[in-house]
């Protein structure tokens, strides 16, 4: 009997786990021992253990160009995801009951919808004759009409729709421990609107922003439908260099080697991030 | 009370609100068009789009959607269920760990959880199957599942347990007459948040899908890169009155950002 209390567990986890090892590690592994084979046109993928694709993807140029561009556009995304989502998430904070959650549903409610569909809404909006030139134009902003799609600043904006509402919540979740009474005793002590907002507002919202943030950048960085239908071919980001690989080109030990360094990138992005963040918590905190 | 926003931060609020539902509207309003191509303002306004998918081939892939959303999510639940009762009901070594692994896969990249499905599919001979396809993107709901069912756990009244045990029900009776019935709201918002996550999926999918397995937003990608059109926008208006009725059923039963926070592909 006592035996088999202690086993319980383990045989309620296993059903779950097998299914994530078949399916999930296991494949993980052939993708990463694929990564070393070989591959020619004449021969398809030939087994080995070779480091001729990594040498590639960390060598060539053009591999090059596509991992600073993937970089930078993540780095954009999340850089303007804080800056407009956390403010939002402070106003949504200051609402009054039933507008904060009509407004946290607006700004909520996209995540439910097929990434697919937002970015149909940016690719025709960013168009030659969409919305976007139209009213630049009429305003004097611009001369004539831009090509907004294709271009790094399209998929920008269009990544930052994507993926601000996660800044947003992450925000507003941390907002909320903060006691309204602290905000107005500030007030009533003689500090202005800014310091309260500096000195009691911003420390309270900063876990918010350094989590949502690595939500955000690691989503950019791996990134596929939003750049490939906005940026198109043009501007290959390293998602969309693994599927050219796969599915164009064939080269499957060449796309393994890629999805490898992105995974590995993120992976140690987001240590050391994690790392200055304790570090720099410490100082907040003491 | 201070807590009222000045006049600036209701300007900036609006700005915001616009930036988020433009590309939405847009895609409503130019599936309402008549013409061919994209022609946005207009003052012409017709139905025939939302005729057209009819004979379309989104349809298909439509039903490809809900089978394969309907078959991860149900098997993600199944799974999950037991693996939640054992993190949440029960001390033992390795718990944490197991824990961790089973939330694992929203640490992996859709294009990488792809990657990995395609090979694995190829390996084992099973390219372009469609029970393939299902536990690939069991794989991708399955953190959610397990953690709305761990909320439900957590969150019921235990008393209730406790009592039939005292009373002499055994371990499987408790489990099926009281745990089951009081944690099944849970477990429906998990398996309705499964299936439109699977239903949703993009990125892992396009590169496993073939003619059989092309499901509805694999579809509208290709459709996509080809070329822009009302058509498309019109299965876009579809999916997302679709989303909103979801969305107003989570909202009403369990609060939609409690159900979101970190979910996502991009």
């Amino acid at each position: 009997m006592a035996g088999k209390r202690v086993l319980l567990p383990y045989g309620l986890s296993l059903p779950a786990a097998a299914v994530l090892t078949v399916f999930m590690t296991a494949p993980l592994v052939m993708v990463l021992l694929l990564s070393f084979n070989s591959f020619t046109m004449a021969t398809g993928i030939q087994p080995g253990f070779k480091l001729a694709n990594y040498i590639e993807v960390l060598g060539d140029s053009y591999f090059h160009t596509i991992f600073g561009r993937t970089f930078l556009l993540a780095l954009w995304v999340t850089g303007i995801s804080i800056l407009i989502g956390a403010p939002e998430a402070y106003v949504i904070h200051r609402m009054r009951p039933p507008w904060r959650s009509i407004f946290l549903l607006v700004i909520l409610g996209p995540l439910l919808v097929s990434v697919i569909v937002r970015t149909l809404g940016w690719a025709v909006l960013l168009g030659r004759g969409g919305m976007v030139n139209t009213v630049l134009v009429k305003l004097g902003v611009l001369e004539r009409p831009m090509e907004f799609m294709y271009s790094f600043t399209g998929m920008t904006v269009a990544l930052v729709h994507v993926l601000v509402p996660f800044m947003v919540l992450s925000v507003w979740t941390s907002l909320r421990r903060l006691d309204p009474a602290v905000e107005a005793a500030g007030l009533s002590l003689g500090a202005s609107q800014w310091t309260v907002l500096r000195r009691i507002v911003l420390p309270q919202a900063v876990p918010g922003i350094l989590a949502g943030s690595l939500i955000v950048f690691t989503l950019a960085a791996s990134a596929f439908a939003t750049p490939a239908i906005v940026g198109g071919r043009r501007l290959k980001v390293a998602a969309m260099a693994a599927y050219d690989e796969f599915l164009n080109s064939q080269n499957w030990p060449l796309g393994a080697a890629i999805v490898v360094v992105l995974l590995v990138a993120m992976v140690a992005i987001v240590m050391i991030y994690n790392r200055l963040v304790e570090r720099r918590f410490k100082q907040v905190f003491q | 009370m201070t807590r009222t926003n000045g006049p600036l931060a209701l300007a900036f609020h609006a700005v915001f609100i616009a930036f988020i539902l433009a590309p939405l509207v847009v895609v409503i309003l130019v599936a309402f068009t008549p013409e061919s191509y994209l022609s946005i303002p207009t003052t012409k306004w017709s139905l025939r789009w939302f005729e057209a998918i009819w004979a379309s081939d989104f349809i298909p892939a439509f039903w490809i959607s809900v089978y394969v959303a309907c078959g991860a999510a149900t098997i993600a639940l199944v799974v999950s269920v037991p693996a939640a009762i054992a993190t949440a009901r029960f001390d033992f070594p390795g718990r944490q760990a197991l824990g961790a692994y089973f939330l694992s896969p929203l640490m992996v990249p859709h294009v990488v959880l792809g990657v990995a499905l395609l090979r694995f599919m190829a390996e084992v001979g099973l390219t372009a199957n469609m029970a393939a396809l299902i536990m690939g993107h069991v794989i991708i709901v399955l953190p959610f599942t397990l953690r709305l069912a761990l909320a439900a756990l957590t969150g019921m009244n235990r008393h209730c347990e406790w009592a039939a045990w005292s009373l002499g029900a055994s371990q499987w009776a408790v489990f099926r007459r009281v745990t089951l019935p009081m944690i099944i709201p849970g477990l429906a918002g998990g398996w309705l948040l499964a299936f439109i996550q699977s239903f949703d999926e993009l990125t892992m999918t396009v590169f496993v899908a073939s003619p059989g397995t092309t499901t509805l937003p694999v579809r509208m990608f290709q459709y996509i890169t080809d070329n822009i059109d009302p058509m498309v926008a019109s299965i876009s208006t579809a999916l997302i009155v679709l989303a909103l009725v979801l969305m107003a059923v989570m909202e009403r039963v369990y609060g939609l950002e409690r159900l979101l926070a970190g979910k996502g592909e991009a």
